[in-house]
């Protein structure tokens, strides 16, 4: 379980994170929503422990992540704005690198397969440089799989993706729990992300607004306007 | 073992990326050359005017070589946030400094060994009758030289005004190193007229070993935000 308790965060005098208490655990989706400057890429960063909190603390299955956190960064798979990966580097390269920093047995078929999911490998020996921010983003998804993360954390995880990518990514994640495994994301796009999870967590200013099941939250408490948007492919 | 190969991953992917983009090497090296360069013009003149300069020259050249190399390195690191993409690995922060620190220190030991062959070319010298001894000062010269480059070009990546903040961060500290680095060459040039052959190298590896383990130690620190 992944497990936040009285998570502030302060950025200067600002407070982006304030008092929020959620977790998460091995075979839900959780939905982050919230307007801009909510709160939800610090949340997530602080999830995957790039960045420490100001007060409250982060537990993976109950142990503080405060130390070297070394367990949970082996189960977390994080996307975020930026893609992690190193421009003068191939596909392959990117993965294959970071693939070793998880100490990864097997790492050239995992890359293979890691490739093979997010459909990059006949751009395997591409640099990351030349690739469009799609496929950049295709290959961060791929780097965040590669080491088959229980926790799957996604920040705007279909940010510049192609609709048949999206579509794949959408597949891809509805199939996440059925293997036991947890995901948490964030998307602008309500319905897009209502189509994925069971969970909403609603955030504004910094507070949780809502923690609960996504069929029965208050939309308009929350100044959720419903539409009939895209639905995820099952 | 499996640490060991975790440093030598990060220490070739630095030195795959520098071959790609040809960068830091090439800035390093043309500038290191012009500062020897133009100090060439200054004191042309007397062997001994030579012997009591150039080993200042030398290390000037190669630290601000150094801060162009320091920076660079860590150019590649703050696009796309790829520290930060090292650091959601379970891998000890330490031995992401390690790695890129011995990539730091061999892109400064080829500028250094390009600076030298120009200096001994322009200013008609001859390093070989202390070869030995200027190499391992030049060696824990640099260690010390590239930790501190590595740990506060980490901290630099940071902020605004990195290029400036690295020089302002780095210098107060890397002067002590510079300083004894001068002092012992330039003694190992003068043939150790105190006869001290081992003197000079020891004060130079004790200081830069004290600053290499701070900053091994300390780098953990650095990464957290």
């Amino acid at each position: 379980m992944l497990e936040t308790r009285n998570l502030t965060k302060f950025f200067g005098d600002l407070a982006a994170l304030k008092e929020v208490s959620l977790s998460i655990t091995r075979g839900e989706s959780v939905f982050l929503y919230g307007p801009n400057g909510a709160g939800k890429t610090t949340l997530l960063r602080m999830l995957a422990s790039l960045a420490r909190p100001s007060s409250g603390q982060v537990l993976f299955d109950g142990g503080d992540m405060g130390g070297d956190g070394a367990l949970a960064k082996a189960s977390i798979g994080f996307v975020s704005h930026t893609t992690f990966l190193y421009s003068e580097l191939t596909v392959r390269e990117n993965l294959k690198f970071f693939g070793s920093l998880f100490r990864l047995s097997d790492l050239e078929k995992k890359i293979d397969a890691a490739l093979e999911l997010f459909d990059m490998r006949e751009r395997s020996g591409v640099f990351v440089r030349d690739l469009s921010r799609g496929l950049q983003q295709r290959t961060s998804l791929a780097r965040a799989f590669l080491h088959d993360p229980d926790f799957v954390l996604l920040d705007e995880p279909f940010t510049g993706l192609d609709s048949q990518s999206v579509k794949n990514l959408q597949r891809l994640l509805l199939r996440l729990p059925e293997q036991g495994k947890a995901l948490l994301f964030s998307t602008h796009d309500f319905e897009q992300g209502a189509a994925l999870a069971q969970r909403l967590v609603a955030l504004k200013a910094g507070r949780v607004r809502y923690n609960g099941p996504l069929a029965t939250a208050p939309f308009e408490d929350l100044g959720i306007v419903r539409a009939s948007g895209p639905k995820a492919d099952g | 073992m499996a640490s060991l190969k975790i440093i030598w991953n990060i220490f070739v992917k630095d030195l795959r990326v520098e071959w790609r983009n040809r960068e830091t090497l090439a800035s390093m090296c043309v500038f290191g050359l012009l500062i020897v360069f133009l100090f060439n013009f200054a004191f042309e003149g007397a062997r001994e005017e030579t012997l009591r300069l150039l080993p200042a020259v030398l290390w000037v050249a190669i630290a601000f070589a150094g801060v162009l190399g320091f920076n660079r390195s860590f150019a590649s690191e703050r696009e796309n946030a790829c520290l930060e993409g090292m650091t959601l690995a379970p891998v000890d922060p330490s031995l992401i400094f390690v790695g890129k620190m011995l990539a730091n220190m061999l892109f400064l030991g080829v500028a250094e060994v390009v600076m030298a062959f120009a200096a001994a070319l322009w200013y008609n010298f001859s390093f070989l009758p202390a070869l030995g001894q200027l190499v391992l000062i030049a060696f824990f010269g640099t260690l010390g030289y590239a930790a501190l480059g590595t740990i506060f070009g980490a901290i630099a990546a940071n902020t605004r005004m990195r290029e400036v903040m690295l020089t302002v961060l780095q210098f107060p500290i890397a002067f002590w190193i510079l300083m004894l680095s001068i002092d012992s060459t330039a003694e190992a040039l003068r043939g150790n007229p105190g006869g001290d052959w081992f003197g000079g190298v020891a004060r130079v590896a004790g200081i830069s070993l004290v600053f290499t383990i701070a900053s091994f130690l300390l780098f953990e620190y650095v990464l957290e935000e």
